[in-house]
């Protein structure tokens, strides 16, 4: 009997307050595919970070008038650096049938580029990335090289975009997350004003403290766990229709979402959500009820 | 049953205390007046039996337990033991008799079979068989404040606390209300009632406690108002 009666009280809870129920779960919502959204970039990036930085490499590109002495002396002196995991050389023709590959798409911007406007050089794997700064300091000075270019660079200016949206969606789920509570907190003293005549007559008869305050609580637990499940299905139709479709080039440069990531954002969000008001109600109640 | 053991009760903000250094007791089955002006502190002592407030000084022993002593997750538990009765009646509006008494009940833990069985034999015994399907507003004033009373006893408490019972009856029907608090003595239950209505008070010939500014000025057994 206590738990239909608590399970009643929830819904004529929510439904008596119907716009301000509304409102707690838009705002929840919004606030939760904001944090949902900010987890799964911070796994992306995590996930690229350890897919590109095992691919990555440092090419030597060389001058257009090197002369075969000083290709042979850079050649070796790769070779005989212990930080160096294999090398590769690329002729002239060779860079530019991959160019050729790499954008066959745009056929005038091909054409526009002659055999011998890309220079030849060496790709050489690190055993360890991160040593990049010591093998340029090491090869820098050597005569007949161009430039050294380290993808690591280019990549991390890509994950400090990522980690600007990132900290963006961090930002903006906080101010919603802000939001959520005053609304759950005014809700939770609108119902408690509306049942004050109810809650005056529990107190004096000896109702224990739980009993009066479930309801209120799980009102807003369900509200906040509804806000999560509108959050998540948000998120995992953006996934579907952004990344899977419209924007499907992209994912070959990211390395794609896996599903069950997304997946599991739905009991993140539900917990944080089912938490966050569950803390919120009980708190609001303690000052309002003083049970 | 009751103990107040010099108790003062001083409230924020108060230039003087509400009781002041108080101590009376109360034998189990006792019915008792207390009696006084408004603002005499009569009421703080209701609110200091049901842990409403706590007292500034002394103490506060109820059911040989002493009150401010009880955590305050078990302070719902101990108002189980005490009815409580007001001069507003404090019902339900949108609910009939019956379920205002039975959500008293059901509040705390009991079966719908129990409160069918108890609560049709409370309303029968404060007299209102036949009336438990009625709303507050159907009822009149007496009424009401017997199905205030039925709640309040519906759950055989050992003590009943009533705040001026009477003050919003007109003469006849307070002496009726008054009836059933006697009854309700006779099964053995200890009454407080906070009253200044002299009327009843002459009428009943019970212990009467006055209070005048906080403190106790008069303890007469048989006593009339004054």
């Amino acid at each position: 009997m206590r738990l239909k009666y608590v399970l009643n009280e929830v819904l004529v809870g929510l439904w008596r307050n119907v716009t301000m129920t509304v409102a707690m779960i838009i705002t929840m919502a919004v606030s939760l595919t904001m944090l949902g959204a900010s987890v799964l970039l911070y796994m992306q990036v995590d996930q690229m970070k350890n897919f590109y930085y095992g691919e990555i490499e440092v090419s030597i590109f060389l001058r257009t008038d090197v002369t075969d002495a000083q290709r042979q002396a850079i050649d070796s002196a790769i070779s005989a650096n212990p930080l160096v995991a294999n090398k590769t050389y690329e002729t002239r023709e060779e860079a530019l049938k991959r160019f050729q590959q790499l954008w066959k798409d745009s056929p005038e911007f091909v054409n526009s580029v002659g055999p011998n406007s890309l220079p030849e050089s060496f790709r050489v794997k690190l055993k360890n990335p991160e040593t990049y700064k010591t093998f340029t300091d090491q090869m820098t000075g050597m005569q007949g090289i161009q430039d050294i270019i380290d993808q690591r660079a280019l990549l991390d200016k890509v994950f400090n975009i990522f980690n600007a949206i990132q900290v963006g969606a961090l930002v903006v789920a906080g101010v919603m997350a802000l939001a959520a509570l005053l609304l759950v907190g005014n809700t939770i003293q609108v119902a408690a004003y509306s049942k004050r005549r109810e809650v005056a007559v529990m107190k004096l008869v000896g109702a224990s403290n739980w009993f009066i305050q479930a309801p209120f609580v799980l009102e807003a637990v369900v509200a906040g766990v509804i806000g999560a499940l509108l959050g998540f299905i948000f998120l995992f139709f953006s996934k579907v229709v952004l990344l899977d479709n419209k924007l499907q080039a992209l994912t070959n440069i990211l390395t794609p979402i896996d599903n069950g990531n997304v997946w599991l954002m739905l009991p993140l969000l539900a917990g944080v959500g089912a938490v966050v008001s569950a803390v919120t109600a009980w708190i609001t109640l303690r000052f309002y009820l003083k049970v | 049953m009751i103990q107040l053991e010099n108790v003062t009760k001083t409230y924020p903000k108060a230039s003087r205390p509400s009781l002041d250094d108080v101590s009376v007791g109360i034998e189990k089955g006792e019915f008792v007046f207390f009696i006084g002006p408004s603002g005499s502190g009569k009421s703080t002592i209701i609110k200091l039996l049901l842990h409403e407030v706590s007292p500034t000084q002394g103490k506060v022993m109820v059911n040989a337990k002493d009150v401010t002593s009880i955590r305050s997750w078990k302070i719902p538990h101990f108002r189980r033991s005490i009815g409580c009765v007001f001069q507003d009646f404090r019902l339900l509006p949108n609910r009939t008799a019956y379920e205002n008494v039975a959500f008293a009940l059901e509040v705390i833990g009991k079966t719908k079979a129990v409160s069918r069985r108890v609560v049709p034999e409370v309303l029968e015994l404060v007299g209102l068989g036949g009336k438990e399907h009625r709303y507050p507003h159907e009822l009149s004033g007496g009424e009401q404040q017997r199905v205030a009373v039925a709640r309040a006893f519906v759950n055989r408490p050992l003590i009943l606390l009533a705040d001026e019972p009477t003050g919003n009856l007109d003469p006849d029907t307070s002496i009726e209300i008054m009836r059933l608090l006697d009854r309700i003595n006779r099964t053995g239950t200890t009454v407080v009632m906070v009253t200044h209505d002299s009327n009843i008070v002459n009428q009943m010939r019970r212990r009467v406690i006055e209070i005048e500014s906080g403190r106790i000025v008069r303890d007469q057994a048989r006593g009339v108002y004054g």
